[in-house]
């Protein structure tokens, strides 16, 4: 009986589990399908593997003049160093400080090089959010880094290279833990 | 109500003054002038026998449309925190604004009164819901774009939840209760579930992840996992029983009930659905050394607040109080909430004056009698998973970090807010 009900339980998973989750038919037929295209356009998520990144290029040297061409050194100061209203964008610490007691700067501490085009591309500049274009991204991206000594000075930035591009925090960051509905926020946690 | 109907020893227009306004509109006056005369007529000392007389109030177009509360009822929102980034600011960017939880009843928070945040301050966008659409893309066998016509014509939830801000931390410098607590609110969201979208898109297998973003000015991305998805995750485009507000993300927002404020999309106009944490633009600010730190900003811990009396108020006396606050959790309904009256030394069982719900607020009461002396009330909550409230002492010791005057709860801070009342019955800030 007791096999029997464990058989039952394994091939019922095996179903569930081989299926494609929740996959159907649509139920209520309304909406309209998007094209491909206009996925395309509409999709701004940067993963951290790049696959949405849009074609273009850029280099630290073309990026600091977009920075200054589009008027970041207002807000973020010379090459990043801050004063201004807007976050510090350059380290003031030396490489050999532990990435956890260096300023906290996006362009520093990201653990993916797509993270700083995703938030460049949606965020900047202030009060003309989504006007840059696809090499001006890659541009202040690579200028970005490149004041913080992630890449070197020469390097182009596209479509392969951002997202092979090595972070300095490397994988020293907490990973997002397995959310479950009705369970306590942290396992073991009592508060 | 014609004159004839009219009450005897109530305030009322006499055949007199009828005539009187008569003889004035000849004179020139209009029906306006004569509507004011006769509520100002009204407006006068109460006469012996009619102590029970107020002014009148005058109907207008306003009133009759849309309706407006007693000018004697004057509970505001303010800025968050205060001396911070002023909301509006020079330019009416909006960053922070908080709810007056001191004077609140019941629940429901109204629309008006509904916290507001933003992630760096901004213009709300002027959206025309005929012109805005929802997208469901990424790892579904069947992508879709809906209309906010289309969103209406699926099956329908109604339901009661809470929105906290990761900002909603009590420190000693704070005075009232809408500065220590004002970052958080509750309504009653009506909309689609997520869900229900994502089974009629047909998910892929493999989806672990979606990304949820805003058609705002920097288009406000965040990653939340699929199993909150098809757990409860809400498309609202109603609350408290109208339209969302622009302020609340009008015409539709993501509510994924018990997770911080961050993550309740405004402006939705994407989900995509992808099998990692896509770490976009928002959780960029989640980023922590510790997995543990970052689990807790996530879902909102069990917390709960006393908002009368609390911080800035006057006990008139000695006496019968009903204690009144307000209790939530991001892990499920509130099971109890205990209030102490003597510094934590004594714990007793509060009334929950309504039946909680998953990650809604509860409001609960304490039946007191106050004896006059100096004295501390506090105020804790558990819930259903078994969550209890801690002191930010326990906390700390749990951290194994020492529990300094400024000691940073990990995660948001649902730690235990302390009131004192001084013998002169002032009420104020317990940790400062």
């Amino acid at each position: 009986m007791g096999s029997l009900r464990l058989v039952t339980i394994g091939l019922l998973t095996t179903v569930v589990l081989g299926s494609p989750a929740f996959a159907q038919s649509p139920t209520y037929g309304v909406g309209r399908s998007p094209t491909a295209d206009e996925i395309r356009r509409m999709d701004i998520s940067i993963g951290p593997n790049g696959e949405e990144l849009p074609p273009g290029r850029g280099t630290p040297k073309e990026g600091a003049k977009v920075y200054q061409l589009k008027g970041c050194i207002v807000c973020h100061g010379t090459a990043g160093i801050g004063g201004g209203p807007a976050p510090a964008l350059q380290s003031k610490k030396g490489q050999d400080v532990p990435i956890w007691d260096r300023e906290r700067i996006l362009p520093l501490r990201a653990p993916f090089a797509t993270i700083v085009w995703d938030y460049i591309n949606r965020g900047m500049p202030l009060g003309n959010e989504g006007t840059l274009t696809a090499d001006e991204v890659y541009s202040l991206t690579a200028y970005l880094l490149f004041v913080n000594k992630v890449i070197p000075e020469d390097q182009v930035l596209d479509q392969q290279s951002l997202p092979k591009v090595k972070m300095p925090i490397g994988d020293d960051y907490g990973k997002p833990h397995d959310w479950h509905p009705n369970t306590p926020r942290l396992k073991g946690y009592p508060y | 109500m014609g004159p004839k109907e009219t009450p005897m020893g109530s305030k009322r227009t006499s055949r007199r003054d009828l005539l009187k306004t008569g003889a004035a509109s000849a004179v020139g006056l209009t029906l306006g002038d004569i509507a004011a005369r006769q509520a100002h007529a009204h407006d006068h000392p109460v006469t012996p026998g009619s102590e029970n007389a107020s002014p009148m109030i005058p109907g207008s177009r306003e009133l009759t449309e849309y309706g407006q509360r007693s000018k004697y009822v004057t509970s505001v929102r303010i800025q968050h925190p205060p001396g911070g980034r002023p909301s509006p600011d020079a330019f009416g960017k909006q960053f922070h604004i908080a709810t007056p939880l001191q004077d609140s009843v019941g629940v429901i928070t109204p629309s008006s009164l509904h916290y507001v945040a933003t992630t760096r301050g901004s213009f709300m966008p002027d959206i025309d819901p005929r012109q805005h659409t929802l997208t469901i893309h990424g790892m579904v066998d069947n992508p879709l774009t809906l209309t906010m016509d289309d969103l209406r014509r699926f099956p329908s939830v109604t339901r009661l939840h809470f929105i906290e801000c990761a900002g909603n931390r009590h420190t000693p410098r704070q005075k009232t209760v809408q500065e220590t607590h004002g970052m958080t609110s509750c309504a009653e969201w009506t909309g689609v579930l997520l869900s229900t979208l994502l089974k009629e898109c047909g998910m892929k297998g493999g989806a672990t992840w979606f990304v949820a973003e805003g058609a705002e000015e920097i288009k406000g991305a965040s990653s939340m996992p699929i199993t909150k998805a098809m757990d409860d995750c809400l498309i609202a485009y109603g609350m408290n029983g109208e339209p969302l507000r622009p302020q609340q993300g009008f015409p539709v927002r993501l509510i994924p009930p018990g997770f911080e404020g961050i993550f309740h999309t405004k402006y939705l106009r994407r989900i995509k659905v992808v099998d990692r944490y896509y770490m976009n633009y928002n959780d960029f600010g989640h980023l922590r050394p510790d997995e543990r730190e970052l689990a807790l900003s996530e879902q909102i811990g069990p917390k709960s607040v006393i908002t009368y009396p609390s911080g800035g108020q006057q006990l008139p006396g000695k006496g019968f109080y009903e204690i009144s606050g307000l209790a939530w959790s991001g892990g499920g309904a509130i099971k109890t909430v205990e209030v102490s009256t003597d510094g934590g030394k004594k714990w007793n069982r509060a009334e929950l004056k309504n039946t909680p719900q998953r990650m809604a607020h509860v409001r609960f009461g304490y039946q007191w009698t106050w004896d006059g002396n100096a004295t501390e009330i506090l105020s804790r909550a558990t819930d259903e998973v078994g969550q209890v409230q801690a002191l930010r002492e326990q906390i700390a010791q749990w951290w194994n970090v020492p529990a300094e005057r400024n000691y940073r709860v990990p995660g948001l801070d649902n730690s235990i807010m302390p009131w004192k009342i001084a013998k002169d019955g002032k009420v104020t800030n317990g940790l400062a």
